[in-house]
C-alpha cells in the first residue's frame, strides 16, 4: 500500500507545514511550476525578472514533471497553505478546484486587461467557468505540428506533405533511401497527440470537436471516424520496431540527425532543433497536415484565494504583468509557444511561431486540445485505448472504434 | 527456583507485577510505532476503502455510489490485463529468482576460490533501486541500441532479439530484469542457511554415498525452509508493488502489455484525477495480497499455537 502512504504522506507533510505567512518589505509571489529544462526555465525567468522589477519578490518553486507539481500545488491548497500562484495545463484539471470555491475570482484583472478583446475563443472559453475568470493564460503550443528534415526530403526528391495520404505516400520513398518515415516516441500520451494530429486533419474540425464534445457516441459512429482510424493504423508501417516507450526528445533526435524524415509533436520540439543550431525553414521545416485546423494546448496559471491583503495584492500585480503584451512576447519567445493574445507582435519569431500566429487570427482553425475539452480521467482512459490500437497491428478499425465508444462513456 | 506449583498466591502477584513494570518500558517504546500502525496504515486503509465507494475525481468526496468504481474496473481493459501480467510475472519471477538464487548460493558453497569476488558481483545488482534497473535493461534490450544491434554489427545480421518490443514477450523482459536483480539476494540468505548446517551432516551422507544432487534436493532443503519461506515473502511483496521497474523499462508498454496493477493505481490517483477508480483498484489489489496471505499466516502461526495448546 505503498501507494496510499505516499498519498497520505504528502496531504499530511503539506497540512503540518503549513502556517501563516507574514509579509514585509516587497510582495512576495511563491509561484509553483514544472518549468525546469534548460529553455523552459529561462522562460520562466522571463516573468520572475519582470516582477522583482516591478518592486515584488519572485519565490521559484520549481518541481521538476507536471504531474508531480501539481499534486504537490493542490495538497497545498487543500492543506490550508496555498502559493500565490501555481501552473496548470489549460483545461479541465481546474475544474473541481473552482467547484469547490479553492481560486481565486480574476474578472477584475480580466477587465482591466480587456482580456475577452484579445484572447482567441478557445483560450477565453478555457480561462473561463461560468462566466467569470479563474484562469490567467500565458502561452499556446500548436500540438499537431508535422516536424521534418529538409536536406532528407530534397535528397529523396519530396516536397513537404500537405495531407495525411502525402505523408503515407512518402514513406515507401524516405524508407527506399534507408530512412526511418516516421520518428515516433511510442509512449501513450505521444500515440494520442499523434491520433488527434490524423484526427484534426483527415476528419476535419468538426469532426474533432464532436468526438472530444457532448455528441460523441454519435460522432464516433461516424463512417469519418472509421476513415480516420484506418489512416491512423497506416502510420505503424512508418515507424521503426525500437520506437515503443521513445522519449519524445528522442525521436526528435532522429530526425535532427536524419536517422528518420519527420515526427509530428507539439512546438516544444523546437527548443530541441534550436539547442541543435537549427534554424526552422533552414534545415527543419513545419506544416500542420490536413485541413483540420491548429490543435493548442497551453498553460495557464491560476490564483488561490489567499486570507492576507499582501498575497492578493501580489496576486493582481502577476496577473497585470503576465499578460503585458510586451511580456509575453519576451516569454514565448524563450518558450518555443505562441503568445496568448492575437494583437501580440510576431515579427521576431521564427516561421513556424509565425504560421501559429496566423491560424490563431482565423477562429475557424483553431481547434483546443483533449485537455480543454475533456476531464483528465477520460483522456488517460482513451490513452490507454489509441495505445493499444497503434500497437497492435491485428486489431481492427472497428474493434478499436468499439473500445473508443466504451472509454467516453465509462469516463463520462 | 521455586517450583510453580508451589508459589502461594502473593508471590504469584508479585512476579506478575514486576513482570509487567519490567515490559513496561517496551510497551512504551513501540506506542510511537503501534500509532503508526493503526493511524497511517490500517487508517488509510479503512480510507482507501471508503474513497472507492465514492464518485472521487481529483478530490475526495465521500458520496456513495455503490459498486459503480468496481464495475467501471472491471469493464476496463488495461486493468483486467495488468492483473493477468502481474500473475505471469508473479509466479515466473518467485520461481525463477528462487531456483537461479539457490543454484548461486550452492556454487559458492562448493569453497570456490575468490568466493568473496562472487558473492560481491552477485549480490551488487540488489544494491541498485528498480529504477535504474529498468533503465539499464531497456537500454540493453532495445533492438535499436542494445544487444540485438550490437550482436548485428558483429556480423550477424539475422540475429534477433525484440523482446521488450513484442507485446507478447514484453512480461518475460521484467521478468528477466527483475530476477539478475534480485537473485542475489535469495542467494545471500540461503547461503547463510547452507553455511548453517551441521557438517557432520556432510559426513554422515558422505558415508551413506548419497549423490550430492540428493543430498541438496531432499536433505538441505527442507532443512532451508525458514530460510526459503523469508525469501518468498520478500519476492512476494516486490511482485505486489511492481511499478518501478514498469516505469523505468516499458512505461506499461508496447500497448498494454506490460501494465502492472500498482501502476494502474498511481496513474488514476495523480495524473488522471480519478481517485474513485484508483481506490478501487487499491482495494481489490489488497483483497488479492490478503487472501494468498490469510493461509499462509493460518498455516505460521495460528495452526501451530492450537497444536500446542
Amino acid at each position: 500500500m505503498r501507494v496510499w502512504t505516499q498519498f497520505v504522506g504528502a496531504t499530511l507533510a503539506a497540512t503540518l507545514l503549513s502556517g501563516p505567512a507574514l509579509a514585509d518589505g516587497p510582495l512576495k509571489a511563491e509561484v509553483i511550476h514544472w518549468w525546469t529544462s534548460g529553455g523552459e526555465s529561462a522562460a520562466v525567468k522571463v516573468f520572475a525578472d519582470a516582477y522583482d522589477k516591478a518592486g515584488g519578490q519572485w519565490i521559484d518553486s520549481a518541481i521538476a514533471g507536471g504531474e508531480q507539481a501539481r499534486t504537490a500545488g493542490i495538497n497545498r491548497i487543500v492543506g490550508g497553505n496555498p502559493p500565490t500562484m501555481m501552473q496548470f495545463n489549460t483545461g479541465k484539471q481546474l475544474d473541481e478546484l473552482v467547484k469547490n470555491d479553492l481560486l481565486a475570482n480574476l474578472d477584475a484583472e480580466a477587465a482591466a486587461g480587456k482580456w475577452k478583446d484579445v484572447l482567441p475563443p478557445a483560450i477565453l472559453a478555457a480561462s473561463m467557468r461560468d462566466g467569470h475568470f479563474y484562469a490567467l493564460p500565458v502561452n499556446i503550443h500548436g500540438q499537431n505540428w508535422l516536424w521534418y528534415n529538409k536536406k532528407v526530403f530534397a535528397d529523396a526528391g519530396l516536397d513537404e506533405p500537405k495531407t495525411w495520404s502525402d505523408v503515407i505516400a512518402d514513406g515507401p520513398k524516405l524508407k527506399a533511401k534507408g530512412v526511418i518515415p516516421l520518428a515516433h516516441g511510442g509512449q501513450s500520451w505521444q500515440d494520442h497527440i499523434l491520433f488527434d494530429a490524423v484526427l484534426a486533419g483527415e476528419g476535419g474540425a468538426d469532426l474533432y470537436l464532436k468526438v472530444y464534445g457532448k455528441d460523441a457516441q454519435a460522432a464516433i459512429a461516424d463512417p469519418k471516424f472509421k476513415h480516420v482510424s484506418e489512416v491512423y493504423a497506416q502510420l505503424r508501417d512508418l515507424m521503426d520496431p525500437g520506437m515503443p516507450g521513445r522519449n519524445w526528445n528522442d525521436a526528435t533526435a532522429m530526425v535532427i540527425t536524419g536517422k528518420a524524415g519527420m515526427q509530428v509533436m507539439g512546438d516544444w520540439a523546437k527548443g530541441e532543433f534550436l539547442a541543435a543550431n537549427e534554424t526552422a525553414g533552414k534545415e527543419y521545416g513545419c506544416v500542420v497536415p490536413g485541413e483540420g485546423g491548429y490543435v493548442m494546448g497551453g498553460d495557464v496559471f491560476v490564483f488561490p484565494k489567499l486570507k492576507d491583503a499582501d498575497g492578493t495584492a501580489a496576486q493582481a500585480k502577476l496577473a497585470k504583468l503576465m499578460f503585458d503584451p510586451a511580456v509575453q512576447v519576451a516569454f514565448n519567445m524563450k518558450k518555443g509557444s505562441v503568445p496568448v493574445r492575437t494583437d501580440a507582435d510576431s515579427a521576431g519569431m521564427d516561421i513556424c511561431a509565425q504560421k501559429g500566429m496566423a491560424s490563431l487570427k482565423d477562429p475557424a482553425k483553431q481547434l483546443p486540445s483533449t485537455s480543454y475539452l475533456i476531464s483528465p480521467d477520460e483522456n488517460g482512459a482513451l490513452n490507454d485505448v489509441i495505445t493499444q490500437y497503434l500497437n497492435t497491428p491485428a486489431e481492427k478499425a472497428d474493434d478499436f472504434i468499439a473500445k473508443f465508444a466504451a472509454a467516453v462513456k465509462s469516463a463520462s | 527456583m521455586v517450583d510453580v506449583a508451589a508459589t502461594s498466591a502473593p508471590q504469584a502477584w508479585l512476579r506478575a507485577r514486576s513482570r509487567l513494570l519490567s515490559q513496561l518500558p517496551a510497551a512504551i517504546a513501540l506506542l510511537p510505532a503501534a500509532a503508526a500502525v493503526v493511524f497511517v496504515y490500517i487508517g488509510a486503509l479503512a480510507w482507501t476503502v471508503r474513497l472507492s465507494f465514492s464518485s472521487s475525481k481529483m478530490l475526495p468526496v465521500f458520496d456513495f455510489v455503490g459498486l459503480n468504481q468496481y464495475q467501471r474496473l472491471f469493464g476496463t481493459e488495461r486493468f483486467v490485463v495488468s492483473t493477468w501480467h502481474i500473475l505471469v510475472f508473479g509466479i515466473l519471477y518467485i520461481a525463477g529468482s528462487l531456483i537461479i538464487g539457490f543454484l548461486l548460493a550452492v556454487f559458492i558453497d562448493q569453497r570456490v576460490r575468490l568466493e568473496g569476488v562472487f558473492r560481491t558481483i552477485f549480490l551488487y545488482p540488489y544494491a541498485m533501486s528498480f529504477i535504474v534497473t529498468g533503465l539499464v535493461w531497456q537500454w540493453f534490450l532495445n533492438p535499436e541500441l542494445g544487444l540485438q544491434k550490437t550482436v548485428r554489427d558483429l556480423g550477424f545480421p539475422s540475429f534477433s532479439f525484440d523482446w521488450i518490443v513484442d507485446q507478447d514477450k514484453v512480461v518475460f523482459t521484467l521478468v528477466i530484469a527483475a530476477i539478475w536483480q534480485s537473485a542475489g539476494l535469495v542467494m545471500a540468505i540461503l547461503l547463510a542457511g547452507l553455511r548453517g548446517v551441521d557438517a557432520e551432516l556432510w559426513k554422515a551422507t558422505r558415508i551413506d554415498a548419497i549423490p550430492t544432487w540428493r543430498v541438496y534436493v531432499s536433505i538441505i532443503l527442507p532443512i532451508l525452509t525458514p530460510m526459503l519461506a523469508t525469501v518468498s515473502i520478500l519476492l512476494a511483496v516486490a511482485v505486489a508493488k511492481l511499478y518501478d521497474l514498469v516505469v523505468a523499462m516499458t512505461k506499461g508498454g508496447p500497448g498494454l502489455s506490460s501494465e502492472v496493477p500498482a501502476k494502474f493505481i498511481m496513474d488514476n490517483f495523480f495524473e488522471r484525477s480519478n481517485v474513485g477508480l484508483g481506490a478501487a483498484a487499491a482495494t481489490i489489489l489488497l483483497i488479492s495480497v490478503a487472501s494468498i496471505l490469510a493461509p499462509w499466516i493460518y498455516a505460521e502461526h495460528i495452526r501451530p499455537q492450537r497444536v500446542r495448546k
